[in-house]
């Protein structure tokens, strides 16, 4: 009857993490001030943990009578979330420390955080999905608002909440349809329901609501103004662990729930693919705040993400993850490089603070252009190669018209990332940058590192991606 | 040489040195001191590139001439059923060995003229190298596409950090005009991949696509390599670029960059897409002799020298793309042919021009006149490439043209009649650069004190004065290398 066992294959690293996040309030309501240095490791060490859990229960399993299903194709995406959330947790460390606001509910958020990202990526069931998202997004409004005494960072939180309460409601509402149409929330059931227009245009309202979560146009308006108001530490977060839960739960959603109308909804996600990677390309090129110029570029990239969910499952299920996985990795060292803009008196955020970078910090300033070149899709770098798929998918799926857009957002966004790398390598250098953490340092190396290994070293992480969407292929 | 991977280790042998010089310069921590950590890494760069010119010798004694096919093949797997596949036959062998030899010469004429950011500076040149031998290495589309727009970065930063007053500017033109045409290249690529479900280039050049089809990837090809080459309308980022470049930059640009065009006609466009080459060849024939006439137009009104010299080789690169789609072995060898001898001479003119400009910083043909009372060294080296430019028997420019000529003329009298119009307009332009510059008597009172070349410029100009007339004298040391490539390409066409 109840299968322990099988309850911790499905859900157990979610578990871990309830309990990690649960037993770090006790230890901060004990210890007090002296758990905010030490929570930083231990978030960050329970985030590792629980994605060992994942590795170790990898196929996954059902539990909770259907309200979680979990494979390895979710469990990809965990392994990533969490690893990315321990990554920006730790970087962020020092941060904090100068700003006077290190306290441990920063790692505790982010733990609960990243529960949310689990909880969505296990959901089978419309009610969990919409628990981890509202998990996921409460944690992030305070986090966003992390520097409660900053005028920007408030208004960064409250913006990112209003709009995302806005969000969930649409997402709820279009829950409550589809459920009404179609007489259950399991998403197998609705997969078989017949649902007619009421299902449909329920699917179009939850569609809405998840295009807010991974920052698609024209939902992506809170995005620039996040991710330059929230402090840098916590955009790193944002713009890594919860796109790629969001992603890949935006995908299971339509590729397990919505299988029977895939031409509707493809014809959707298309246009928010399209518009996202035009107006995100078109509005990075105006922008002179790294951060913001970073918000857009992440609204163009989840657009070619999108391309690889319009492509459908079959074709474009390991594209989404080989893209999304590069994107994340080089998102990491490139707010790794936000972080390490620090001069006295604070930091700077202004694309022209990077002048002449390469005369100052030659090595920082090669590992960002690996980094920008790889997010940018060139050659030379792993980003290239998870575009190359997603190109081939949308092939294969017959989207040209798509492929044309890709096509032009790419050169457009070429414009601005090589000003960047212009920038850094042309201008008169501008004042040295203050002693870089050691964490950030080395993630940044670490990332560019990856973004050239995995280029050259591409086959198992492409044959892994593949194993994992095997149930997609028919 | 049984199984070493030789074409790998010439590949990326410059880039082995580019990060131990990278290396050594973090662990020196010599970070703002240029005046002589940069030095000593230009030498260690030349020291690179001269082994990689060795490297590439070895590679020539171990290529079998009278084989047909790709010789010294590597092969691994990448990812999907796209191969790490490296191997040469005679034309990539020649270009591969134009860029070893040419890439020393740039660095070395870079000594002294180039004062700023040295360590820098030597290692985008060797990471450009790695790349541009890449190009004529790889034997995999997606490979060949990744080398292709890589070689960009080096370049756009080259430009960028040790170009003129417009280098900006020029940087910017260059990345995004090459940029647009590779991306449908990329488009191409992709849908070729899928439709032959590889990527390998010797299985492609056999695959029959359908003529419709054809044509739409000949158009995407064309759309990269015409910006390459440049063939006229799309070569106005070329005179931007070549005039904004360093020295180094612009030997390099000339030298090997925009070959890659032509060697991407010859290995892609004629055997993959045979029946969509037949179809275009009028409208090839007419924009090269567009490009021939109106190019040496536009360089004959030129006033400054490297503009001149810029224009003067959209010229040049015309007489290749005649060759190539006239579809005869004169044409081919002919066209190869031209890409080399181009090669060497568009180098040394540039370098000549690099001569003067380092000691007067201008680059006005106005601001000369009468240099071969103080220079009758740099006068002789001037006039030899001068002529070898104009095509001058004796010389490889006279050979290069006149075999394209000849094959273009098979194919169409009237191609060849304007072509030979151009050869005409090219000692104008030519004849009137040497004579405004060198001739006459020295009007500008700055010019009094002006100096001959150095040991250093000699080192630079001595050897490409020999390449060219020993390929003028002897051009039988290229065809026989040349030949198989040529009959191969030359099959496709009319055979398959």
């Amino acid at each position: 009857m109840f299968d322990f066992e099988a309850m911790i294959a499905a859900i157990g690293p979610e578990f871990f993490l309830a309990a990690a996040g649960l037993t770090g309030v006790l230890l901060g309501a004990v210890m007090g001030d002296r758990f905010n240095s030490v929570s930083f490791k231990f978030g960050a060490l329970s985030l590792l943990v629980a994605a060992a859990f994942v590795l170790m229960s990898w196929e996954g399993g059902e539990a909770f009578g259907g309200l979680v299903t979990t494979g390895p194709f979710v469990n990809f995406a965990k392994l990533v979330s969490f690893g990315a959330g321990a990554a920006t947790l730790l970087m962020g460390e020092n941060f904090l420390k100068r700003h006077g606001t290190i306290r441990y509910e920063y790692a505790l958020l982010i733990i609960f955080a990243s529960l949310g990202m689990g909880i969505i990526l296990s959901a089978s069931n419309l009610m969990t999905l919409y628990m981890g998202i509202e998990t996921l997004s409460l944690s992030s409004y305070v986090l966003a608002s992390f520097h409660r005494d900053s005028m920007r960072s408030a208004e960064a939180g409250l913006k990112y909440f209003v709009l995302g309460a806005l969000a969930s409601g649409l997402l709820l509402y279009g829950i409550s349809l589809v459920y009404g149409f179609a007489g259950t929330t399991s998403y197998e059931g609705i997969a078989e329901a017949e649902g007619g227009i009421g299902l449909l245009f329920g699917m179009v309202l939850m569609i809405s609501g998840l295009a807010f979560k991974v920052s698609a146009a024209p939902m992506h308006v809170w995005t620039p103004d996040v991710y330059e108001g929230a402090p840098s530490p916590v955009v790193a977060f944002f713009a890594t662990a919860p796109k790629m839960a969001s992603m890949v739960v935006f995908a299971n959603l339509m590729f397990t729930a919505f299988p029977t109308v895939f031409e509707d909804w493809q014809m959707i996600i298309a246009i928010i693919a399209a518009l996202s990677m035009l107006i995100g390309a078109f509005g990075a090129l105006i922008q002179t705040n790294l951060k913001r110029l970073l918000g857009y570029s992440s609204i163009a990239n989840m657009g070619y993400a999108l391309v690889a969910i319009a492509a459908g499952a079959q074709y474009g299920a390991a594209a989404l993850l080989v893209f999304m996985t590069s994107y994340v990795i080089a998102s990491i060292g490139l707010f790794g490089g936000v972080l390490a803009m620090r001069r006295e008196g604070g930091m700077v955020e202004s694309i022209d603070e990077l002048a002449g970078l390469v005369r100052r910090r030659a090595g920082l300033a090669i590992a960002l252009t690996v980094l920008v070149i790889s997010v940018a899709g060139f050659p030379l770098a792993v980003g290239f190669l998870g575009k190359l798929l997603i190109f081939e998918a949308g092939w294969n799926a017959g989207l040209l018209p798509l492929l044309i857009i890709l096509v032009i957002s790419s050169v457009i966004a070429f414009g601005y990332y090589l000003r960047i790398i212009l920038i850094m390598w042309v201008r008169e250098p501008a004042e040295k940058f203050q002693p870089i953490d050691t964490t950030v340092t080395l993630s940044i190396y670490a990332a560019a590192a990856a973004c050239i290994a995995l280029f050259i070293f591409i086959a198992p992480f492409t044959d892994w991606a593949t194993a994992v969407t095997a149930g997609f292929a028919q | 040489m049984g199984n070493f991977p030789i074409l790998t280790a010439v590949t990326f042998l410059p880039l082995a040195g580019a990060v131990l010089i990278m290396l050594v310069r973090a662990m020196t921590g010599g970070q703002d001191s240029d005046a002589t950590g940069g030095e000593k890494s230009l030498v260690a760069g030349l020291i690179f590139s001269l082994a990689t010119f060795l490297a590439s010798l070895v590679m020539l004694m171990s290529f079998d001439m009278s084989a047909p096919g790709y010789q010294l093949v590597e092969e691994v797997s990448w990812f999907a059923n796209i191969q790490y596949k490296m191997g040469v036959d005679g034309m990539s062998l020649l270009l591969i060995l134009l860029t070893t030899f040419l890439t020393p010469i740039s660095l070395i004429a870079s000594m002294g003229s180039v004062k700023e950011r040295l360590t820098e500076y030597t290692i985008a040149f060797l990471v450009l190298e790695t790349f541009m031998i890449g190009v004529f290495c790889a034997l995999d589309l997606v490979v060949f596409y990744v080398f292709f727009e890589a070689g960009l970065i080096p370049m756009f930063i080259i430009i960028g950090v040790w170009g003129g007053v417009d280098r900006i500017y020029a940087s910017f033109k260059f990345f995004l005009y090459t940029l647009l045409g590779s991306l449908f290249m990329l488009a191409a690529v992709v849908f070729m991949y899928l439709q032959a479900g590889t990527s390998d280039i010797a299985v492609l050049e056999t695959f029959a696509f359908a003529p419709e089809v054809q044509t739409w990837l000949w158009l995407a090809f064309f759309a990269s390599f015409a910006v390459k080459l440049p063939m006229w309308p799309v070569h106005t980022w070329l005179p931007d670029a070549h005039v904004q470049a360093p020295t180094a930059g612009s030997v390099i640009l000339a030298g090997i960059l925009l070959k890659m065009g032509g060697y991407g006609f010859i290995r892609f466009s004629l055997p993959m897409f045979p029946d969509a080459s037949e179809l275009f060849q009028p409208m090839m024939f007419a924009l090269s002799v567009i490009a021939i006439v109106y190019a040496s137009l536009v360089a004959w009104r030129q006033t400054d020298m490297k503009k001149l010299i810029a224009y003067s080789s959209v010229a040049h690169m015309g007489f290749v793309t005649l060759g190539i789609f006239s579809f005869t072995e004169v044409g081919m060898q002919g066209a190869i042919f031209q890409m080399i001898s181009h090669g060497l001479i568009s180098g040394a003119l540039f370098l000549i021009v690099g001569v003067v400009y380092d000691r007067m910083h201008t680059r006005e043909i106005a601001a000369y006149g009468g240099l071969v009372h103080k220079m009758p060294v740099y006068a002789t080296i001037f006039m030899l490439f001068s002529m070898a430019n104009v095509g001058l028997p004796g010389t490889s420019g006279f050979v290069g043209e006149i075999l394209t000529m000849a094959g273009a003329f098979q194919a169409s009298t009237w191609a060849a009649a304007g072509a030979a119009l151009g050869v005409i307009f090219s000692a104008v332009y030519m004849l009137t650069l040497y004579r405004r510059t060198v001739f006459g008597q020295i009007t500008n009172p700055a010019l009094e004190s002006i100096k001959d070349v150095n040991t250093k410029e000699l080192i630079c100009l001595v050897p490409l004065v020999i390449g060219t007339i020993l390929l003028g004298v002897a051009p039988n040391l290229i065809f026989t290398i040349t030949r198989e490539t040529s009959l191969r390409a030359l099959q496709m066409i009319t055979g398959g």
